[in-house]
């Protein structure tokens, strides 16, 4: 059945239509936006797998040592063995969890999963984004002619009916509302307007689906800028709570057009946990997450010439477009 | 190797006739790893005018010869694409029937061509947890013809699944219809070994080809169901010094041959 914590699309509905939607400045530190996040809380993060996470957000919040979280993300990185493992989260709502081909299953996902500590509950890629669409959309629900004839179908509560008007079977999936979406962006206004280069992920949708939604940017650009280039804009400010400046938030994921992803980083990680487990999590946690008391301080471990590879790898691979 | 005397890899094998069966003018739904790395084949091959479109939301894409991208969402797996769409503008492009071929892998695989990467014992307590769908159940469910790719291997092929992540032919016959799937069906089991089909009454999978030095027995040695062998099964080709040429060159530090 559908996660424990989504709220229903009227609730949804009337929350949003409370909201103050006056254009304001919504530039917080890091700290302040992070504790957005409750308690509880279905948290939508937005990117795929290693590209553009919104890393030093999920970073804070794990720093701020939130409970009961649910995660939900259309491909789910490790960032979801971090939360696992550091007893913030036991559900996750994803179509895969992984880091990719060459680090194989995930051993803290099945540990957790296997053991009975922890809910994967697995949806298929298309429906994880029609449940972000149909909320997105103000609709309960979707229809899909994906996940008919597979186990998903059942073992997710996803419904099948026959269509009224052409007597064909459909399968139905819900509206899925986060209560918080943590989205990076490459660069947004202060009132939240945002704009992203590269793949858009499902992230226009996790926004417009979200109760809450807190963004962090590279690059905070004049209201002008956003308004000469408003065809480029993925995210309306009446969407957003919060923004962030923060550059390298992503990192050591890659941003498109900006930095590389970080694999001797990645790989780095793969190798601890596949030697020791939620052990190796935990320790990673420590040195990198709870250890470094401000953001400097998380990317002068990496340090400056390892930041400026990465940049240099992109450019090479893509180049700013802009 | 494969067979005595063959100069090749069962990977680079199997990622050379994979190419082959993709047609030219075409549009194909590729992951990454040997599906990529055969679309790329074909490309420079026999088929230039073959579109090749990745999950993370790429049109198009030309990968950059020993740069290719690990992850479907990734920077290398947008080089030269016309359009970068959402993750899931691209699956209702799948659903709407702008992709002739998907191709997939899988754990496990049964006699009718359904996969699971899903789970492997009870599904409230699993033995195994694999990662999940990710794309392969809308890939199974949305595309035209239906590629599976794999190695050939006695615990991937098994007469039962434990969970059903994509649909094949479902139980042969008329599953897919009675599911509800109207589009799409499993065309072509491709392994080191062997190239496979529905095409005989049973609507069991059966070997309608073999792969250049496999013999029968190996391939039934090879597979945990009962597996049939056309009376009419062929020899596929072995692959040209020019197909091995080009695709050593794609993945020169065999990240993924």
């Amino acid at each position: 059945m559908p996660e424990r914590s989504a709220i229903t699309f009227v609730e949804a509905r009337r929350r949003l239509e409370a909201k103050n939607k006056a254009p304001r400045d919504k530039r917080m530190p890091l700290a302040e936006a992070a504790a957005l996040v409750r308690d509880g809380d279905h948290i939508a993060i937005g990117g795929c797998l290693y590209s553009r996470t919104p890393t030093l957000l999920l970073r804070e919040v794990l720093r701020q040592r939130r409970r009961d979280v649910v995660l939900s993300r259309s491909l789910l990185c490790y960032e979801g063995e971090l939360f696992l493992a550091a007893g913030a989260c036991s559900e996750i709502v994803t179509s895969w969890v992984g880091i990719g081909l060459p680090w194989g299953l995930s051993r803290i996902v099945r540990e957790f999963v296997e053991g009975g500590n922890a809910r994967f509950e697995e949806w298929s890629h298309l429906a994880i984004g029609m449940r972000y669409h149909a909320a997105a959309m103000g609709v309960p629900f979707l229809p899909t002619l994906s996940m008919l004839g597979s186990d998903l179908r059942r073992t997710t509560g996803a419904k099948t009916m026959t269509c009224p008007f052409t007597g064909e079977q459909v399968c139905l999936v819900p509206a899925l509302h986060p209560h918080v979406a943590l989205i990076h962006v490459h660069r947004a206004d202060p009132f939240g307007n945002a704009q992203i280069e590269g793949y858009p992920h499902m992230d226009a949708d996790i926004a417009a689906a979200a109760q809450t939604v807190v963004l962090s940017a590279e690059e905070i650009v004049d209201p002008d800028e956003i308004r000469r280039t408003a065809d480029r804009t993925v995210i309306p400010f009446f969407a957003v709570d919060a923004v962030v400046h923060a550059p390298f938030g992503a990192y050591p994921h890659e941003m498109y057009g900006l930095y590389d992803v970080d694999l001797d980083h990645i790989d780095a990680y793969a190798k601890r946990v596949a030697a020791e487990g939620v052990a190796g999590a935990r320790a990673y946690l420590d040195e990198w997450v709870y250890g470094p008391e401000t953001t400097d301080a998380y990317f002068g471990k990496f340090g400056v010439d390892r930041l400026e590879r990465q940049r240099r790898a992109a450019r090479d691979l893509i180049g700013r477009r802009t | 190797m494969t067979g005595p005397n063959a100069d090749y890899t069962a990977s680079e094998l199997l990622t050379v006739s994979a190419s082959r069966l993709l047609a030219d003018g075409t549009v194909v739904f590729a992951g990454v790893g040997t599906p990529l790395l055969a679309s790329a084949l074909a490309r420079a091959t026999h088929a230039p005018g073959l579109t090749v479109v990745i999950e993370g939301g790429s049109i198009g894409l030309e990968v950059a010869p020993g740069n290719l991208p690990i992850s479907t969402n990734e920077m290398r797996g947008a080089r030269r694409a016309v359009a970068l769409p959402s993750i899931t503008q691209i699956f209702l492009y799948a659903q709407r029937g702008f992709f002739d071929y998907g191709f997939l892998g899988g754990a496990q695989i049964d006699p009718y061509g359904n996969i699971n990467t899903s789970i492997i014992g009870a599904v409230e307590r699993p033995r195994v947890r694999l990662p999940g769908s990710g794309g392969a159940c809308d890939i199974a469910c949305l595309c035209r013809e239906i590629l599976i790719v794999t190695r050939h291997e006695r615990r991937r092929f098994v007469e039962r699944l434990d969970f059903v992540t994509s649909p094949g032919q479902i139980d042969g016959g008329r599953g897919r219809r009675g599911a509800g799937l109207l589009f799409g069906r499993v065309t072509a089991v491709l392994t080191d070994l062997a190239l496979m089909d529905f095409g005989g009454a049973s609507g069991r999978m059966r070997v309608a080809a073999l792969q250049p030095g496999a013999e029968p027995s190996q391939v039934k040695e090879q597979t945990g169901f009962d597996l049939e062998i056309a009376s009419d099964a062929r020899r596929l080709e072995p692959p040209t010094e020019g197909e091995l040429r080009t695709l050593r060159g794609l993945d020169p530090s065999r990240v993924f041959l």
